[in-house]
């Protein structure tokens, strides 16, 4: 009885499933004579790659997108195993545990620099990388990759300040908006340390790597000084509640702010004067990686003159690749957010030392606390 | 009696390995880190610096408190009725107890985001009514409601199931004996159900006080749960040492609740699920 | 008594109105035409179709599916053999024992048991030389140790509940110890396996924070996908992919229940047919 019931259950499921597949919605297709590297290796036909990268975080047939994992795997004949995190330290940690070998991770520029450090990753063959001539000079030589050994940039963002234009009051410039009693139980903070240190820090005039530890407590107080104001501390749920008017603040990324704005046209983006962080996601390759060949071949896929314009359409993200830049179809070339004319100060997050590191968690638990 | 004995080892055998290898041996692991440092080293330093998460503690068990009564006042009338209905209305309730428990958690608390918003429906209805505004998202009762909402059906299942074997012809020959329902209820049916309400409270309780997650959503991630300190520390801080120390005291605390519980519930022994 | 009954059933509705308003919320997104979870902008089916182009959505959710039948299918049969052996432990402190032992994966924060079972996995794994030790059989392993404590804190009531004496009756009256078991015992405490079973398919199809630590790049279930969108936003598409799945067992249990009630009324008719015949001879 049970097993039928169950057997039941996986049919009528997949039934409402088929039912509905007549009308699944087009995808784009690739062509494939406009690829420019050469993508039939006989002896990786057949093999698989295990690629983990960010929730959401590449073209994936969505609204008529192009779905690039399925493409490589049918244009090399490789099997991709793709799974995905949601922050860079659930990925070290599963890295680091040891159950689990991936042949290409997607960190961002202060964890690609710790895993350098702690030998996870290995340097990559760029013979196997042809496509990476097609990186802007602007993302090469970073502090995290000096040599540019380890990592091919695959996207990259600045944080600015989200408002909605009917509920603030001219432009806001300054992060000090986010403290501002008037605006009391309608702004949205960071729900990561890291984050919500680095505004109080920028406001602060402070580095955001700083190692003294009077700066990072000064920091605490800071955000223990906001905590009243703060209508809550978010990740994803400020897309919700920006788009819907439940809050007039928020602070997230410039290309999520595009998101954002397609639903509530009252949402506008500004970066404040004192300065924003800014990060680089870059795709590497674990030292443990067991088919490295086939994942160099996926990184240079991934650095397709067409494939990176159709990520970078899906992502709304920087693109650092040149050939999507200087591309007219790319509907968000010279996009104000994502490149603003007037350049923008920031700073990027560098990887922090251990005490440091447990000297944030201890404070923003104490914030939390507050 | 011998060979019941030997039936019973048999019996026994495949759990107690079952548990020795996938239940006590990931605790010892978790004792381990509780009593050392990163390098591997005996400290006591993990577990001396939990002194400053008392608050911590003491608002995740309040809260959990809460939720447990909310549930089991809820689904002890639930499961009463349930009990005395038809045998096909039984099992229609019972899939629909379930049923909102195979959706995902995380789509399930969203919608409640989108319920309980200053700008959300239930708001929205109040305004239309002109009963006004009513602040309910990132408050402690958000995060109780989500609780509540989640773990109901725990309650539910335990109470009900023991009603159903309730031995009906009790209840009537109390009835003949001239006590009311009320009486009925106190001293023929409500004695009986302890061992479901005991399993349910401890169903309940125990995945409440450990919770994270709903206190982000739901309470707007102002103050924390032990089970938000714990994540954190295994997750982003990836200190491991501090999160196990301080899931070992949480677990502690558990058993000191359950075992205060059993003392209060145990009349004959039989009520005792936990120990 | 007829108020009782108004009473009662409103009580029912209310508590499903609880339940079910998130679920009402959920379907009414899904045919959201922006991409919003947040603001309703107009009708469209668009999500259901971009759902049939997700291919690592689907393949998550019948790994999750076949992972959720695994599971609580051991779980069931483990746990009711662990359950009926507890019950008849004589010696105090060995029940003692072997409760507190069952409790545990219920007392640990689910993430404690996630880590500490992956610390086990690779210590493991780390003996015998694999390097990729995570996958379905880790995921299998960690989802019935935590369904465990729910078959047997379901099934002890029923045991607590029989009569010892029947068993034993059954096997003074010539019974094999197994046989009495299956006819005696099992009958008395189907209704708690049952429960059992669909808790633990029902917490397998819904944890996150276990599967995630103990689960590997080759097989990823479905809340682990949704998890992942966390710093993006979820997409409307997995409020398409719920609404399907809660229509689909909505339909089974109507279905179930109309079958039920067939089958219960031809049962009536044969008995009364029976009496009939009985008053006429």
């Amino acid at each position: 009885m049970k097993k039928w019931l169950s057997a039941v259950l996986v049919l009528a499921l997949l039934a409402g499933i088929f039912a509905l597949s007549g009308c699944g919605a087009e995808t784009a297709t690739l062509d494939t004579s406009k690829l420019v590297g050469n993508y039939d290796v006989p002896e990786l036909r057949g093999t698989e790659i295990n690629v983990y990268n960010w929730g959401e975080y590449v073209s994936d047939g969505a609204e008529g997108t192009l779905d690039v994992i399925t493409a490589f795997e049918e244009v090399t004949g490789i099997t991709v195993n793709y799974t995905m995190y949601d922050s860079n330290e659930d990925m070290y940690a599963k890295l680091k545990s040891g159950g689990a070998s991936y042949d290409v991770v997607i960190p961002s520029d202060y964890m690609i620099a710790r895993m350098i450090a702690e030998d996870m990753l290995q340097p990559l063959d760029f013979s196997n990388i042809p496509n990476y001539s097609y990186i802007a000079d602007d993302f090469k030589d970073l502090y995290f990759d000096p040599e540019n050994a380890y990592s091919v940039p695959y996207t990259g963002g600045m944080v600015g300040l989200i408002y909605n234009t009917t509920m603030v009051e001219g432009t806001p410039d300054s992060w000090s908006v986010m403290w501002d009693e008037a605006y009391a139980g309608n702004i949205l903070m960071f729900n990561n340390p890291r984050d919500a240190f680095g505004i109080a820090q920028f406001l602060l005039g402070q580095s955001v790597n700083t190692t003294d530890i009077s700066e990072w407590e000064a920091a605490a107080d800071k955000l223990i000084e906001q905590k009243p104001v703060v209508q809550s501390y978010v990740m994803d749920e400020v897309f919700d509640k920006m788009e819907s008017g439940e809050a007039a603040i928020a602070a997230y990324y410039g290309g999520d702010y595009l998101t954002m704005a397609d639903v509530n046209p009252d949402l506008a983006f500004v970066y404040p004067k004192e300065g924003t962080n800014i990060f680089v996601d870059s795709m590497c390759i674990p030292s443990n990686a067991g088919n490295k060949a086939a994942a160099e071949l996926f990184i240079n896929f991934m650095c397709e003159p067409e494939i990176a314009l159709a990520n970078a359409e899906y992502l709304c993200y920087l693109c650092p690749h040149t050939a999507v830049l200087e591309d007219e179809r790319y509907t968000l070339r010279g996009n104000e957010v994502l490149y603003p004319k007037e350049e923008v100060k920031t700073e990027y997050f560098h990887n922090l030392d251990r005490d440091t590191q447990d000297l944030l968690s201890r404070l923003w638990e104490q914030v939390k606390l507050a | 009696m011998k060979k019941t004995s030997f039936a019973q080892k048999l019996i026994n055998a495949p759990y107690m390995v079952w548990s020795v290898l996938f239940i006590l041996a990931p605790m010892a692991m978790v004792v381990y880190y509780a009593v050392t440092d990163r390098d591997g080293n005996f400290t006591v330093s993990n577990l001396a610096s939990l002194s400053s998460y008392s608050e911590t503690f003491v608002r995740s068990v309040w809260y959990a408190f809460l939720a447990t009564v909310i549930c089991l006042l809820l689904a002890y009338p639930f499961a009463y009725i349930m009990a005395r209905s038809k045998a096909s209305r039984q099992r229609t309730l019972m899939m629909l107890i379930m049923l909102p428990m195979w959706m995902n958690f995380l789509i399930r608390t969203y919608s409640w985001i989108t319920i309980l918003n200053n700008t959300g429906i239930l708001n929205s209805l109040f305004d239309a009514v002109g009963i006004g505004r009513v602040q309910m998202i990132n408050t402690p009762g958000a995060v109780i409601l989500g609780m509540v909402y989640n773990f109901l059906p725990y309650m539910v299942l335990p109470i009900y199931s023991v009603m159903v074997k309730l031995d009906q012809s009790l209840v009537e020959a109390a009835q003949d004996l001239g006590c009311n329902s009320r009486a009925v209820l106190r001293k023929v049916i409500f004695p009986q159900s302890v061992p479901g309400v005991v399993s349910g409270i401890t169903m309940v309780f125990v995945p409440c006080v450990s919770t994270f997650y709903i206190s982000q959503k739901l309470g707007g991630g102002k103050f924390m749960l032990v089970g938000d300190a714990i994540e954190m520390q295994f997750q982003s801080a990836y200190n491991y040492n501090l999160g196990a120390a301080l899931s070992l005291v949480l677990m502690l605390m558990i058993v000191v609740c359950m075992l205060v519980m059993n003392r209060f519930t145990d009349d004959n022994g039989e009520g005792a699920m936990l120990f | 008594m007829k108020r009782t009954k108004v009473l009662s059933n409103l009580y029912l509705a209310l508590i499903m109105l609880f339940l079910y308003a998130p679920m009402l919320v959920m379907i009414v997104f899904s045919f959201n035409s922006a991409s919003s979870t947040g603001v309703f902008q107009g009708f469209s089916t668009k999500w259901y179709g971009e759902l049939m182009n997700d291919s690592v959505t689907l393949q998550a959710l019948s790994n999750t599916l076949v992972l959720a039948v695994a599971s609580s299918l051991i779980a069931m049969v483990l746990g009711t053999l662990a359950a009926v052996g507890i019950h008849s432990m004589r010696k105090k402190w060995v029940k003692t024992t072997a409760m507190t032992v069952t409790n545990i994966p219920m007392v640990n924060p689910e993430i404690v048991t996630g880590v500490s079972m992956m610390l086990l996995f690779v210590f493991v794994g780390k003996l015998v030389g694999a390097s990729d030790v995570l996958g379905f059989p880790t995921l299998l392993i960690a989802h019935v140790t935590f369904s465990l404590p729910y078959v047997i804190l379901s099934v002890l009531p029923k045991l607590r509940q029989t009569d010892r004496n029947l068993s034993e009756a059954a096997q003074d009256l010539g019974c094999p110890p197994l046989t009495a078991f299956f006819k005696v015992v099992l009958p008395n405490i189907t209704s708690g396996i049952v429960t059992g079973l669909i808790m633990a398919f029902t917490l397998s199809l819904d944890d996150f924070i276990i599967s995630y630590f103990v689960s590997g790049p080759k097989f990823q279930t479905l809340p682990i996908v949704i998890f992942s969108m966390t710093k993006k936003k979820v997409k409307p598409d997995m409020y398409a992919l719920s609404t399907l799945m809660f229509l689909a067992v909505l339909l089974l249990l109507v279905l179930m229940n109309v079958l039920q009630a067939r089958a219960e009324k031809k049962e009536e008719q044969a008995l009364r047919a029976k009496r009939e015949k009985g008053i006429e001879r």
